[in-house]
């Protein structure tokens, strides 16, 4: 059986070529970037090279590149970096309550101690208000944290809008661009950013690997302290295989982007509409702005972690915000913040592609899907209710009573 | 997959005693769709013994397995031993759980405890 990814917003297949770029870094150019010799400057040339590709593909200067061990470093280094450098001058936050977990928990780590954090909230269409966030600053704001666009329903977040307003009140502004890195074009002034996380493994390139643009002359204090490797902001000889790695895919990303987001929107429309057909199947989030690799529907009446496991067997790789699918068994915070019920929230299945994607493995998803869902709905109580007219949200116990 | 046993994913792939019963002698329905499972379990019984089974299930693949697997244990038995069933008896049965789900996807005991007292209350005399 052939297997399928429509997995890519948690992984992507590292492209070939970036690969190829890799390699000679682990067993003939292994050097130290730190060392004096032949070995060392061969390694500190890759890694300034690879400095080079990254700020090209964010219209950054090289120096603003500082290289991590991924998006959660990046992330953290980010907030923590800011509200430590800002230490005494505010000790305010504002950032959108449908975050990654990489800055939504730094967020919480600084409330605890003491910081105070505004959670501007999106409305029904996963997109945050500008204004909302405008109205949350006060004298203390030191940092604004507004992904570009959402890992699970893959909304694109009005980032220009509040870099006009973040520069204008002169207040640090960091954007997440994990998902849009590769997919969108990311242009930092046109953002209007002094902070940028992008991870490498979501562009074909290498897992434990990531960037952090940071514009000159932003204050940030490094979370790594050490030997003051990458301008004293990141502690820890240089990965640099995965620094090389990193630099390819921002180059082979800016290179096909035109083409690769057009191939990319051109089969997430054919997957949207397709499953869209179904009955009570619903799109999680703006169909407009949205990633052109992203496709979150929810089916009501089943549950998110069975689907997936049921598509599994027929080789279609995907992924659910269920309950039940995530390590806390709570509903993923994103469904929520769109103010679903609870009961709707369980349904959902992700579908992230890549340039990988082929129109074949959309028919062949197209196919595979409907009877999945059909299957789980035909044993599902809840999708009985709801045939039937009736209210979900409570049932009736009979017998004696457990409520789960 | 996802930390299931052999014999949980086999159940799933092939629930045993799934569907409705025409005029069942006792119904029990536990959970909380907002909690994302919900069990429904209707028994028929002759003589005091589960003459026939079956469930019906929203929840994840822990939960459609548990519900599989009571059928199966419950069937044939009479209504005292059928009590006596307990959620570690079904998760033993499927040669374990995930610890993260022994308590929520776990609920078919329960619900077959409530089909049988719904039977017993109906034939209250």
């Amino acid at each position: 059986m052939e297997r399928i990814y429509l997995d890519n917003s948690a992984a992507s297949r590292v492209d070939a070529g970036v690969l190829e770029a890799m390699l000679p870094y682990f067993t003939a150019k292994y050097g130290n970037a730190s060392s004096l010799h032949m070995f060392g400057a061969e390694a500190k040339d890759a890694m300034e090279a690879a400095r080079t590709q990254a700020a090209a593909l964010i219209n950054a200067k090289p120096e603003e590149i500082i290289f991590t061990s991924g998006g959660t470093e990046s992330d953290n280094l980010a907030i923590k970096g800011i509200a430590a450098a800002k230490c005494g001058k505010g000790d305010h936050i504002i950032t959108t309550n449908i975050e990654h977990p990489a800055v939504l928990e730094p967020c919480r780590y600084l409330e605890r101690l003491g910081y105070k954090v505004t959670y501007a909230r999106v409305g029904s269409d996963g997109i945050v208000d500008a204004n909302e966030v405008a109205k949350a600053i006060t004298d203390k704001t030191i940092l604004i944290s507004v992904m570009h666009a959402n890992n699970e329903i893959g909304t694109i977040q009005p980032v220009e809008e509040i870099g006009k307003i973040a520069r204008e009140r002169g207040i640090t502004f960091h954007t997440d661009a994990v998902q849009t890195a590769g997919k969108i074009p990311v242009d930092v002034e046109k953002l209007g950013v002094s902070l940028l996380s992008i991870s490498a493994h979501k562009l074909h390139g290498p897992k434990g690997a990531g960037i952090l643009y940071v514009r000159e002359g932003t204050p940030l204090e490094p979370l790594l302290h050490g030997g003051g490797h990458e301008n004293g902001l990141r502690s820890g000889t240089e990965n640099i295989p995965g620094i090389v790695g990193t630099g390819k895919a921002c180059e082979v990303a800016k290179r096909d982007l035109v083409a690769n987001a057009a191939h990319m929107l051109k089969l997430r429309d054919r997957l949207i509409g397709g499953l869209l057909t179904l009955d009570e199947a619903h799109l999680n989030g703006s169909r407009e702005r949205r990633l052109p690799n992203n496709a979150n529907i929810r089916f009501l009446g089943i549950e998110g972690e069975a689907l997936v496991l049921l598509l599994g067997e027929k080789g279609i790789a995907a992924s659910t915000g269920s309950a039940c699918s995530s390590k806390k068994l709570q509903a993923s915070h994103v469904l929520l913040a769109l103010g679903l019920p609870e009961w709707q929230t369980h349904g959902s299945l992700r579908l992230t592609l890549s340039k990988y994607t082929t129109a074949e493995e959309i028919d062949r998803a197209l196919a595979e899907i409907p009877p999945a869902v059909a299957r789980l709905r035909a044993m599902s109580p809840v999708w009985k209710k709801l045939k039937a007219g009736e209210k979900i949200g409570h049932v009736k116990e009979k017998g004696h009573a457990h409520m789960g | 997959m996802a930390g299931y046993t052999d014999k949980v994913m086999e159940h799933f792939r092939n629930p045993r005693n799934m569907g409705e019963l025409k005029e069942p002698d006792g119904v029990g329905e536990v959970g909380n769709p907002a909690c994302g499972d919900v069990m429904s379990m209707m028994i028929k019984v002759k003589d005091g013994r589960i003459a026939d089974i079956k469930f019906q299930t929203f929840g994840c693949a822990a939960a459609i397995a548990t519900s599989s697997m009571i059928t199966e244990l419950a069937k044939g038995k009479t209504l005292e031993e059928a009590l006596k069933l307990t959620r570690t008896d079904v998760a033993e049965q499927l040669g374990g759980l995930p610890p993260i789900k022994m308590h929520c996807s776990n609920l078919a005991a329960d619900a077959l405890h409530a089909a049988i007292t719904d039977y017993l209350e109906r034939h209250k005399r």
